[in-house]
């Protein structure tokens, strides 16, 4: 019988494929720097606004999309956090602590305490139980939104200040507040992408394939999501001050259950998975329900099926269409 | 003889009424390999799952290295050095073959889970894994997705994926199941080449690779192990003869 696996010399290591450049992540990122100068030149004026918004939920969406798509966890409970972020940020500025050096660190702990605990329980289980168990712990936060009597309960709360950061106020002037929240978009997504073509993301992304196969090769799967689902919990409060900042008014409405419903939309529309695609998702989200909310007010019976076709005939989102259509396989 | 790597004393396990592991005792020295042979339900890959800790047993005792792992969670035997491949292949079929073995040798580096250094292109991941994918024959496959290998390649790439956490036992359950007669010649030779180097333990049904690998053979029949000797005296064994290899001719 021949050894000839050990033996014999190994033959030469073929050449890694090619990577391709993130052309469209680069693209994406240019076109919305030009919408301050699209607005200068004609574009109406409130889509500095809108997009200003539809940017603070690609944060949250992104987020999403690190424990949705690259994890595997369908987690229905996302406006929680997002909930949390601006709730600690209404409730600080309401008591006079407007300074975000102070805020951020505050609400970022409160978002990884309420995902580690959370989670714990949560991650338990897999496929609709934690579906199930997501929603709940996000209603639990909507109805604890709704019993803060003293910080606006059910009618939720105005602000009648911004946040300042170190004594500046970059929220007052709306063409900063939108590279503000763009700064804030580029910076999430490229953690997160490093994140997730790190060692920690590689055996995220491989449990959510074979969770047994990472366990028997000695990883502990349950932290490793964990630690995931803090990060994007974390991730998705940051979406939540910079939207109290936005809306200067914070209600249960952040936290509904529709709202982590919208948010598992928006990830599912860009492309499961791709990170950008959850950004291009939020985006053509938010400006398709302004769009043909000005044009009807039935405009949730278009919307609704729209987007359902739109997923069934689409395989990979947005980010699965752009692929096809420019014979790319990534972005 | 020397102190054995892995060691069963009088596991138990039943599925309702049905005893699968039925005070199973086996020992598997340093360098040893140890072949469990019975027929389809025998239970063989029920009491791999009970060494790797998918399932615990319901009495007994499981000692590895000296140590009674019988509580111990599945990725900490698999710290410990104690690896296994699947009788249906688990790979992770999204990730290149470079990648699955390189997954491998991240579990034992020094910052398994490092949250932002590029992985990809680590070579200290990635040297350790191209040795551990030659071994197996697999260089020239090493940047094609698991998913798209054949299936004695996946075989290897789960063998590959073994070696890489520097085992002390690794559990092979029929490794040559489903596989074509000239990818199931290379596989026993590469579980040739690695005997002596590791304690194995293989549940096989193809009894001529098993009477040529193994140094001792065990014989399980429903829970049961009717017999355990050398390959020799396993083979001519009446009540073997009878229970087991008499039907497959
Ligand atoms: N999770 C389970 N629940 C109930 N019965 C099981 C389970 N797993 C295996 N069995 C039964 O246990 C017996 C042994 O199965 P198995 O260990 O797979 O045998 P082998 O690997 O020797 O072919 C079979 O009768 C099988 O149907
Ligand atoms: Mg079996």
């Amino acid at each position: 019988m021949t050894v000839e696996a050990s033996t014999q010399a190994a033959p030469p290591r073929p050449a890694a494929p090619a990577r391709h450049r993130p052309v469209f992540v680069i693209a994406l990122f240019l076109a919305l720097a030009a919408v301050p100068l699209a607005v200068t030149l004609g574009l109406p004026a409130h889509w500095l606004t809108l997009v200003t918004r539809a940017m603070i939920f690609a944060i949250a969406a992104l987020s999403l999309d690190l424990i949705l798509g690259v994890g595997g966890l369908v987690s229905f409970g996302h406006a929680a956090f997002i909930g949390i972020g601006a709730y600690a940020t209404g409730i600080m500025i309401t008591e006079g602590q407007t300074e975000a050096l102070i805020i951020l660190p505050v609400l970022l702990a409160a978002c990884a305490v309420f995902a580690a605990v959370t989670g714990a329980v949560s991650l338990r289980t897999r496929g609709v139980a934690f579906i199930m168990i997501t929603l709940a712990f996000g209603q639990m936060a909507y109805f604890l939104a709704q019993a803060l009597s003293a910080y606006g309960g059910d009618d939720g709360l105005t602000l009648y200040e911004q946040s300042t950061l170190a004594g500046f106020e970059p929220f007052a002037n709306r063409t900063t507040f939108f590279y503000v929240v763009l700064a804030v978009l580029a910076f999430c997504h490229v953690l997160v992408r490093a994140l997730v073509a790190s060692r920690f993301g590689r055996v995220l992304r491989a449990a959510r394939e074979n969770a047994t196969r990472v366990t028997m090769t000695g990883f502990d799967v349950g932290r490793v999501r964990l630690v995931a689902y803090v990060i994007s919990g974390m991730i998705a409060g940051l979406s939540g001050f910079l939207l109290a900042n936005q809306t200067e008014f914070v209600s249960p409405a952040f936290i509904s259950w529709q709202r982590s419903g919208e948010l598992i939309f928006m990830v599912v529309l860009g492309g499961v998975g791709s990170l950008h695609g959850a950004i291009l998702g939020a985006l053509a989200f938010l400006i398709a329900e302004d769009v043909l909310s000005g044009l009807t007010e039935h405009w949730k019976v278009i919307f609704g099926p729209m987007i359902v076709l739109f997923v069934l005939f689409t395989r990979g989102g947005l980010v699965g269409l752009l692929g096809r259509l420019t014979g790319r396989r990534d972005g | 003889m020397a102190e054995p790597v892995l060691a069963l004393i009088g596991i138990n396990k039943a599925f309702g009424a049905l005893k699968v592991t039925d005070c199973v005792s086996l020992a598997v020295q340093p360098g040893e390999l140890h072949a469990l042979i019975g027929p389809n339900g025998a239970g063989k890959t029920t009491l791999v799952h009970q060494i790797s800790g998918v399932l615990r047993p319901d009495a007994g005792q499981i000692m590895f290295k000296g140590r009674d792992i019988t509580e111990l969670a599945s990725e900490k035997r698999a710290q410990a050095g104690l690896a296994r491949t699947f009788q249906i292949t688990s790979t992770i079929p999204s990730l290149s073959v470079l990648e699955n073995v390189a997954l491998g040798v991240q579990a034992r580096a020094a910052h398994p889970l490092a949250l932002l250094r590029n992985a990809a292109e680590d070579a200290a991941l990635n040297e350790p894994a191209w040795a551990a994918i030659a071994a197996v024959g697999l260089t020239e496959r090493a940047h094609v997705l698991a998913g798209r290998l054949s299936h004695g390649e996946k075989r290897a790439l789960e063998i590959a994926m073994a070696l890489t956490l520097e085992p002390s036992v690794i559990l092979l359950d029929e490794p040559l199941a489903g596989v074509g007669r000239e990818e199931g010649e290379r596989l026993i030779a590469l579980l040739n080449s690695l005997k002596g180097r590791y304690a194995m333990l293989l549940v096989e049904h193809d009894m001529e690779a098993v009477f040529a690998l193994a140094d001792t053979v065990s014989v399980l029949v429903y829970g049961r192990v009717i017999a355990s000797g050398d390959p020799a005296s396993v083979r001519a064994d009446p009540a073997v003869r009878e229970a087991y290899l008499g039907e497959e001719g």
